[in-house]
């Protein structure tokens, strides 16, 4: 569905992503752990065209899509949660979910999926007329992946989901992440929390100071020496 | 009485300032610019209004409409040309290049049709509706009337439509809007051409009241207006309303009651008051900043 082939991004002067390689087949979780610094977000955002990349080729269903515009992107159905949120909080949350599918002209298919997400989402339903700024973290956390959702996607990219959440909450995302995963959309997620992540991941890559430098199946790293002491506390 | 007819002037010249201000604050919500080339347009749009009747005979609301038209693609034009390229620059260099655009427009407005004043035309019946020992021109209602419309269209428009939302997401967040497929550069685009149509109605409003027509005509109103905007909050488009009719209402009255010479400095005065005692203006609020 993803593959990217020898991405390299820089900011300046600064090499942020140096020559990776990864991807992603249709219906798997695959997870990119790295420590904070370590290019997971500049990749996504190369892949979704918001940052230029400086070499390398990114195919989405064989389309190279380096050089094509962001919304062309999105109307091809790959998507991005971004770190931190990044949700409008001037907006209502209805509103948020509404620009979530900007790019869709289907009235029907629009209202299917708005009752779609706030069935997986019922704390937003309540809350559908509140501004996305007094939701909290984790409601926040939920309007970003249900507005991302309403662009009806093939592949959902996840930046941090977990960032700020209580464990609690960050059970309760992971599950969400798997039903959607279960529905046909194919995830690739990036975490620092390496042991949440590997859980769920079908297969995963860690990336260190803009490089690959590991991949394998998400038990294959969980059981790694290597991870154990890097990313797992021992 | 004769205060209350002061006080529905100001309230007029203060509904013009009030559109000019929407234009500033537009864009600056949405691209995060003072675009000073904003009065020059008021200029531009009062000389095609001006054009249409004399030049080539058209009725008044079509030469109006056509100088929207104009002017809307104008502020298109200026923002592809000079701004978009300099989306990554720094503000200084932005503001530098709107200086730029303000005279160049002056420049060739005095180039084609020279630097001496043109009579603007009649526009609106000089009658007046009496109210006991009231008298109010028509031309002091039809301008409220219309700003009161322009900001009620505009309110729905941001508020319901779904360029309007998006609009505001790309004021709030433009990568996060751009992750939702809004293409951020035909927002800008679009905020553009709505404030510069805007100042043509503007023009004729303002031009039918002072009815010259100079290619420096755009600066006071445009500064006036620039000060409405900064006053009623920057970025707010009830801000651009009440800032608007505040500045109209202190202008005409400090003409009114203190001073002729006066009043513009009485205004900026406290245009500096309010800002050292509420630094965003009278109804801005802060901006959501990013970590
Ligand atoms: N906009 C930017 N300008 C310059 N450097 C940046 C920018 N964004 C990220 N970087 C740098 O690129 C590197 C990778 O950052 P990032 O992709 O955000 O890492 P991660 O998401 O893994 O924490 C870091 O060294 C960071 O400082
Ligand atoms: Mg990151």
């Amino acid at each position: 569905m993803l593959k990217v082939e020898n991405l390299s991004v820089a900011y300046g002067a600064i090499e942020a992503v140096k020559n990776i390689s990864f991807e992603i087949n249709d219906h798997e979780i695959v997870a990119l752990i790295g420590a904070n610094g370590a290019g997971k977000t500049t990749t996504l955002h190369a892949v979704s065209g918001i940052v230029p990349i400086k070499s390398g080729s990114i195919f989405f269903d064989d389309l190279e899509i380096s050089k094509i515009a962001s919304e062309k992107i999105v109307s091809r159905g790959l998507v991005q949660v971004p770190e931190g949120r990044r949700i409008f909080h001037n907006s209502t949350v209805e509103e948020n979910l509404i620009l979530g599918a900007y790019l869709r002209k289907d009235k029907d298919g629009i209202a299917k999926d708005m009752e779609y997400v706030y069935s997986l989402f019922p704390r937003l339903l309540e809350r559908k007329k509140q501004l996305g700024g007094t939701l909290s973290g984790g409601e926040q956390q939920m309007l970003a992946m249900a507005r991302a959702l309403m662009s009806k996607p093939k592949i959902m990219l996840l930046d941090e989901p977990s960032m700020g959440l209580s464990p609690l909450l960050v059970k309760e995302i992971f599950d969400i992440i798997k039903d959607i995963n279960s529905k046909g959309v194919t995830i690739l997620l990036v975490e620092q929390n390496a042991k949440m992540a590997l859980g769920i991941a079908n297969r995963a890559y860690v990336i260190e100071t803009g490089k690959i430098v590991m991949s394998g199946t998400g038990e294959q790293l969980l059981n790694s020496e290597d991870i154990k002491k890097a990313y797992l506390g021992g | 009485m004769l205060f209350l007819t002061y006080l529905i002037n100001g309230i007029s010249l203060g509904s013009v300032y009030a559109i000019i201000a929407l234009g500033y604050t537009m864009v600056y919500g949405i691209a995060k610019m003072l675009n000073f080339a904003h009065g020059d347009v008021i200029m531009i749009g009062a000389y095609i209004i001006f054009f249409m009747i004399y030049k080539f005979n058209l009725p008044i609301l079509l030469s109006i409409i056509i100088s929207i038209l104009i002017c809307l693609l104008l502020g298109i034009i200026i923002e592809r040309l000079a701004y978009k390229p300099l989306r990554k620059a720094s503000s200084l260099s932005v503001l530098i290049t709107a200086i730029g655009v303000s005279y160049l427009l002056q420049n060739l407005a005095q180039l084609f049709w020279t630097s001496s004043n043109k009579i603007f035309p009649n526009i609106i019946s000089n009658g007046s509706f009496s109210f006991g020992s009231i008298s109010i021109s028509y031309l002091t209602i039809i301008t409220i009337l219309v700003c009161l419309l322009i900001m009620l269209v505009l309110t729905l428009f941001v508020n319901k439509t779904k360029i309007g939302m998006a609009m505001r997401a790309v004021s709030e967040d433009k990568d996060a809007a751009r992750l939702m497929g809004i293409n951020v550069d035909r927002t800008i685009s679009i905020t553009f051409a709505i404030g510069s149509g805007l100042a043509a109605i503007a023009s004729a409003l303002f031009c039918a009241a002072y009815p010259a027509v100079y290619p420096t005509l755009g600066s006071m109103p445009g500064i006036k207006a620039f000060t409405a905007a900064v006053f009623g909050g920057i970025g707010s488009i009830p801000g651009a309303l009440v800032g608007g009719i505040m500045l109209g209402i202190i202008e005409t009255l400090s003409k009114a009651y203190i001073s002729t010479q006066l009043s513009d400095a009485i205004v900026f005065a406290i245009l500096i008051i309010v800002l050292l005692i509420k630094p965003t203006g009278l109804l801005g609020r802060k901006v959501n900043e990013k970590v």
